[in-house]
């Protein structure tokens, strides 16, 4: 007999007001958690609701992107394809078969291998690239394999036709069917090929940072300007949505007044530290050194000062060029900082003895005495410890990243009664944002941030993981076809680059500098 | 499964309910909130797994419509399974369906030795956790079963009977 049909067999034929009530004896703990569910989430509603009020900000996902059509093709030239300039071709939409063939591969051997995924889900931006410059013939030969593959495609796939190669930017430049350039190579060559291509009349894409000297800067200004052409400075970053969010905490003040930024670099490997790797068959042969050294004093070929040339401020414009630029940009499109008051700076070269002439540990103060601000940067290619970008304000202190964080603080005057309520915890964020995610919230659980600060919601919730340099390249076409500006445009890449030279002079000449801006100069 | 019949004192009757009452509460207020929370995924969990399971986790994962497949199971069975051991509904399913839950939750992050995992963990564990042991009440709860004793099936099964 089944164990427990005993006890109802014997009393089979009869229900009685004991049996209902065996029955149902359970029933009044629903009710009991009925009101608990209740209590517990009028609560949250009320916190949640109380902080949303006080921090006035919208829980909606800041859209940015314009809508441009893209009917015309736009023909690119690229000059410098080593390692940023393919990263760049691939945000193009060309890749190297023989990468396809990794990613094929690697996604054959692992579900979580999307880069394959990814990359065929990548909007095509009608873009084809037409002439390529390369000074050296093992990126050359890289470029002109990933251009010509129009079609996405392994090496075994349909290519299309490989652009010209051309032995010089100059020549390059002066090409007809190119409209637009891309320009990836050292420092030292970025202000003078981008003079050279506005007075071409070709728009521009420029890594950063926009110009190598002070000088220079100017004339990259003047040129654009008078040329009419479209420029836009490889900051990716502005295309963040965190950012936008940010800027919008600032604009309606929710941490009070903003009194100190602190931006940080941490990197400890050789690799981020500049120390790449020299492929075995680069020679005087295949590498043209006369064009490398360029505007740069006179040096006698050597490889190290080819592949990592951005460890000598010949070539280089070290932490400040490399590093800061992206962090003072995505501060400068948060708060329009502009070109500080001054500028002060340390460090030295204390853990890379190579040789190198740029510092791998910098300080740099920047004040802003107009707004009641520092902007300080500080950097180690040494250590790993992970410190982030804080803005910090007397009511609160936002974290930015790919992901956005508000705290109150603790002695705020504006949450200072919440916070004795115990309705705002200045432990706990007061508001997140994790780009990706199908809302903006006020409070989440502490699960959620954990595994948002690691990027995993966002890079596999609700679909496609976003490459940021592809949302800028697209950024520039659409300003481009739209005659419209960029969103790192001519004046934000004057804005860096005598914000990082400042910075740069303070360093090199052990003194304290500063911006004239009647005259525009640097003093 | 035919089992010998077990003769409860009300004292043992009383606590085994009270067991069963409380773990049905835990599952669907674990179930509810993920409900209602629009945000709430199990991918951030899956893709932290450990252990010998730990690539098939990763593969549920990866996969947006199995995902969202996971998902919906996981928030509809945490709050079914609540309902039926508060309830005591459809108790032995509920039960098994439980333990498997459970099961599937210990085995994505055993606090075993070497493991690490992203997500923090409230307290201290070695091989033992609190998911471990509300597995193993819930399988007590199979073997000293009460639903039809204090619970709905009480009826369901008298109904059953008389058909």
């Amino acid at each position: 007999m089944d164990e427990e049909n005993k006890d109802i067999n014997s009393q089979k034929g009869k229900i009685g007001r004991r049996e209902v009530i065996k029955s149902l004896a359970a029933i009044p703990v629903l009710g009991a958690f009925a009101y608990g569910w209740f209590k517990k989430r009028k609560y949250d509603t009320f916190l949640k609701n109380s902080i949303l009020d006080e921090i006035n900000l919208d829980a909606v996902n800041p859209v940015f992107q314009r809508k441009v059509s893209n009917n015309k093709q736009i023909r690119l030239g690229i000059i410098g394809t080593g390692s940023r300039g393919r990263q760049l071709l691939k945000g193009a939409g060309f890749l190297r078969p023989e990468v396809i063939d990794d990613w094929k591969e690697g996604a054959s051997n692992s579900d979580t291998d999307h880069r394959y995924r990814d990359y065929l889900e990548q909007e095509d931006l009608n873009v084809v690239v037409t002439g390529l410059c390369d000074i050296y013939e093992g990126n050359a030969k890289m470029g002109l394999s990933a251009c010509a593959n129009d079609f996405r495609e392994g090496s075994d796939g349909k290519m299309g036709s490989k652009p010209k190669r051309y032995k010089t930017y100059k020549d390059l430049l002066a090409a007809d069917d190119i409209d637009a350039v891309i320009i990836a190579t050292p420092d030292h060559w970025h202000g003078t090929i981008s003079i050279a291509a506005a007075r071409a009349g070709k728009h521009i894409y420029s890594e950063k940072p926009m110009t190598w000297t002070v000088a220079e800067t100017y004339e990259v200004v003047k040129a654009v300007k008078e040329n009419n052409v479209t420029f836009q400075l490889g900051h990716q970053n502005r295309e963040l949505e965190s950012y936008y969010k940010a800027r919008e905490a600032i604009s309606k003040n929710v941490i009070g007044k903003v009194n100190l930024i602190e931006i940080t670099t941490n990197r400890n490997s050789p690799s981020g530290a500049w120390v790449y790797d020299i492929p075995e068959d680069a020679c005087p042969e295949n590498i043209d050194w006369y064009q490398f050294i360029g505007p740069a004093p006179w040096h006698d070929f050597n490889l190290k000062r080819f592949f990592r040339w951005r460890c000598w401020w010949d070539y280089s414009t070290g932490l400040s060029g490399d590093l800061f630029t992206h962090d003072y940009d995505a501060m400068n499109q948060i708060f329009d900082l502009g070109i500080p008051h001054s500028a002060v700076a340390s460090g030295g070269v204390y853990y890379y003895k190579d040789g190198r002439t740029v510092p791998d540990v910098l300080q740099m103060a920047y004040e802003y005495p107009e707004r009641d601000l520092t902007l300080l940067y500080s950097a180690s290619l040494a250590s790993n410890k992970r410190r982030g970008r804080t803005i910090m304000g007397h009511d609160g202190y936002i974290e930015v990243g790919s992901n956005l964080m508000i705290y109150a603080d603790s002695g705020s005057t504006k949450y200072k009664e919440k916070i004795q309520d115990g309705i705002i915890d200045p432990s706990v964020p007061i508001f997140s944002y994790t780009p990706g995610m199908k809302k903006v919230d006020a409070i989440t659980s502490p699960t959620e941030q954990y595994f948002a600060g690691r990027g995993l919601l966002y890079t596999y919730r609700g679909g496609k993981r976003v490459d940021t340099t592809h949302l800028h390249i697209k950024d520039w076409l659409d300003a481009i076809r739209s005659g419209t500006q960029p969103s790192c445009n001519i004046d934000r890449g004057f804005e860096e680059a005598m914000t990082a030279h400042m910075g740069t002079i303070a360093y090199r000449e052990n003194r304290k500098v500063f911006w004239d801006s009647d005259k525009q100069l640097i003093i | 499964m035919k089992q010998k019949y077990i003769d409860y004192s009300n004292v043992q009757l009383f606590w085994l309910v009270a067991l069963r009452v409380l773990i049905g509460w835990h599952f669907l207020y674990e179930g509810l909130t993920k409900l209602i929370n629009p945000n709430w995924s199990s991918v951030g969990y899956l893709l932290d797994s450990e252990g010998f399971l730990k690539e098939f986790y990763i593969s549920l994962a990866s996969n947006p419509t199995t995902l969202s497949v996971i998902d919906f199971l996981n928030i509809w069975g945490l709050i079914l399974i609540g309902l039926g051991l508060i309830l005591g509904l459809l108790t032995r399913i509920s039960t098994i369906a439980g333990v498997l839950l459970l099961a599937l939750y210990y085995f994505s992050h055993p606090p075993c030795v070497g493991f690490k995992y992203a997500l923090p963990m409230e307290g201290s564990y070695l091989i033992v956790n609190k998911i471990l042991i509300e597995m193993i009440a819930l399988a007590l709860l199979f073997v000293f079963p009460t639903g039809k004793r204090i619970g709905i099936d009480r009826l369901i099964c008298r109904k059953n009977r008389k058909e």
